[in-house]
């Protein structure tokens, strides 16, 4: 389970900023991946329809919102723990 | 020359560039070319819930494919009015030959007309969180829908940094946009301006609106024809490049057509019946902006929905506003073929404007059956004519009594 979301999650974000799975590590950040604010914001809406969950996301003052996107390994932790939640 | 706008005296302005994606063409040659023939691009409305519709005739372009113009993330960015807008900006631009990622981008800008904007964002997403049930709209719903993402998306693709916005008067908005960008150049304020306009309205709820009405035809288009009974839409973009003449001969640019005047009125008197009054001030308003007499006119490309209240009104306000030259002048309704392209309307006809300047050729009046005596002018029916004009007016007059007419001459 918890191996396929980090997969989907990788590969949502891999669609988004056009590179190749392999290409994204679990330390890689949105920035140094090419996703600029309107790609972060896509992407996360991906994540949510994709795990049928809804993310505190805040566009305004990311760094504010209860979910971390500072790192892809942080950005799947919790996206692990919201669809841990649900069931 | 200095690239800084100059800010006294009248510029003269050129047209150096045009543009279109419509039911008729997916560019300028295919649209005249069908102009010419007297094709009708109005068939089958194909699109989701179309059998829910009682109207199911309009000017669609068919067999659209945004993949073959746009990538992934500006698909996911454009909603279709802006695609249609962007392909015609391109055509029109590079017909120009300017290149604005310099000096020039600083003193060029981008108004276009649009009614409804991104009406298949508002329609699609409205079906997902009404029908579907949906509680989640994809994050880019409100700058795809937005009316003046086009202008914006125009904006970037080529660096213009002027005096860029959308204007919205329904039916008259491109004519009203290419009239402001007409004043820019020739006032100094901007020294290139991209114009024209674009719509999008083929989805279930944009026709569904329009049926509301009753001002739509089951089966035709047919301007000024005695046996007429409705409008019938369209959808598709017209951008030009207007410039300030002296830019465009000093740098030895093919000059399409000069622009030579323009003028707006409002009726203030109804929200949907037309008045002839407010139109011939708008007629009158424009050739006396373009220092023109009403015998210099020899074809004027009209508004002429084919609804039974504007083509008389409108016929009425030409022989008011020419007096016994009304007679001599040719006017067509090339909404016959391309169908009503609402807020991007007055673009597409302006194309029919310049080849009448440029190549003699008037665009006639197709589906023209009998004769309205309440219509009694020149309408150019069924059949393209070989004339040489030297000056033609647009018309264009929208719901909300906004009018807005535009004089170009033959460069």
């Amino acid at each position: 389970m918890s191996k396929s979301v980090q997969d989907r999650v990788i590969a949502i974000v891999a669609e988004q900023a056009m590179l190749d799975p392999d290409e994204i590590t679990l330390g890689s950040t949105p920035a140094e991946l090419g996703i600029d604010s309107l790609g972060l914001v896509e992407s996360i809406f991906a994540i949510e329809e994709a795990f049928d969950i809804s993310i505190p996301f805040n566009a305004n003052e990311p760094a504010q919102s209860d979910f971390d996107i500072s790192s892809m390994g942080a950005i799947i932790a919790a996206v692990e723990k919201l669809v841990a939640g649900k069931a | 020359m200095s690239l800084r706008p100059v800010s006294q005296g009248r510029r003269r302005v050129a047209i150096t560039g045009m543009g279109t994606i419509n039911a008729l063409g997916c560019n300028v040659p295919d649209t005249l070319a069908a102009m010419r023939e007297g094709r009708c691009g109005i068939g089958e409305l194909d699109f989701q819930d179309v059998e829910r519709l009682s109207v199911r005739i309009g000017a669609q372009v068919h067999g659209w494919e945004p993949e073959a113009h746009f990538n992934r993330q500006q698909i996911s960015l454009y909603d279709k009015f802006t695609q249609f807008t962007l392909l015609a900006a391109k055509e029109a631009v590079g017909q120009s030959g300017l290149n604005f990622q310099g000096e020039l981008g600083l003193c060029s800008g981008v108004v276009l007309g649009t009614a409804g904007g991104g009406l298949n964002t508002w329609d699609e997403n409205y079906r997902a969180v009404y029908e579907e049930g949906k509680n989640r709209v994809h994050p880019f719903v409100v700058p795809k829908l937005m009316n003046n993402a086009a202008a914006s998306h125009v904006s970037m693709e080529f660096g213009l940094r002027g005096p860029s916005f959308t204007v919205a008067t329904a039916c008259a908005s491109s004519n009203h946009a290419m009239g402001l960008a007409f004043q820019m150049v020739r006032s100094g304020a901007a020294r290139v301006m991209v114009t024209g306009g674009s719509e999008a309205m083929l989805c279930f709820g944009g026709v569904k609106a329009w049926e509301g009405l009753r001002v739509m035809s089951r089966d035709a288009c047919r301007p000024f024809s005695a046996n007429r009974n409705g409008m019938v839409q369209g959808e598709g973009a017209g951008v030009f490049v207007f410039e300030d003449w002296d830019h465009a001969a000093a740098r030895g640019a093919d000059i399409l057509a000069e622009v030579v005047g323009f003028a707006m009125s409002a009726d203030a008197q109804d929200i949907v019946m037309p008045s002839a009054q407010g139109a011939e001030r708008a007629i009158a308003g424009a050739m006396q902006d373009a220092g023109l007499n009403p015998e210099d006119i020899g074809y004027i490309n009209a508004h002429g929905t084919g609804t039974a209240a504007n083509d008389k009104t409108e016929c009425a306000a030409v022989a008011h506003a020419f007096g016994h030259h009304a007679d001599r002048l040719m006017i067509s309704s090339t909404k016959s073929m391309h169908g009503h392209l609402i807020g991007g309307t007055g673009a597409v006809e302006l194309l029919a404007c310049v080849m009448a300047l440029r190549a003699g050729i008037i665009a006639p009046t197709i589906g023209y059956e009998e004769p309205d005596p309440e219509c009694a002018l020149d309408v150019v029916p069924n059949v393209a004519r070989e004339a040489r004009v030297g000056a033609v007016l647009s018309n264009a007059f929208a719901f909300g009594g906004l009018n807005a007419v535009i004089a170009l001459k033959r460069a």
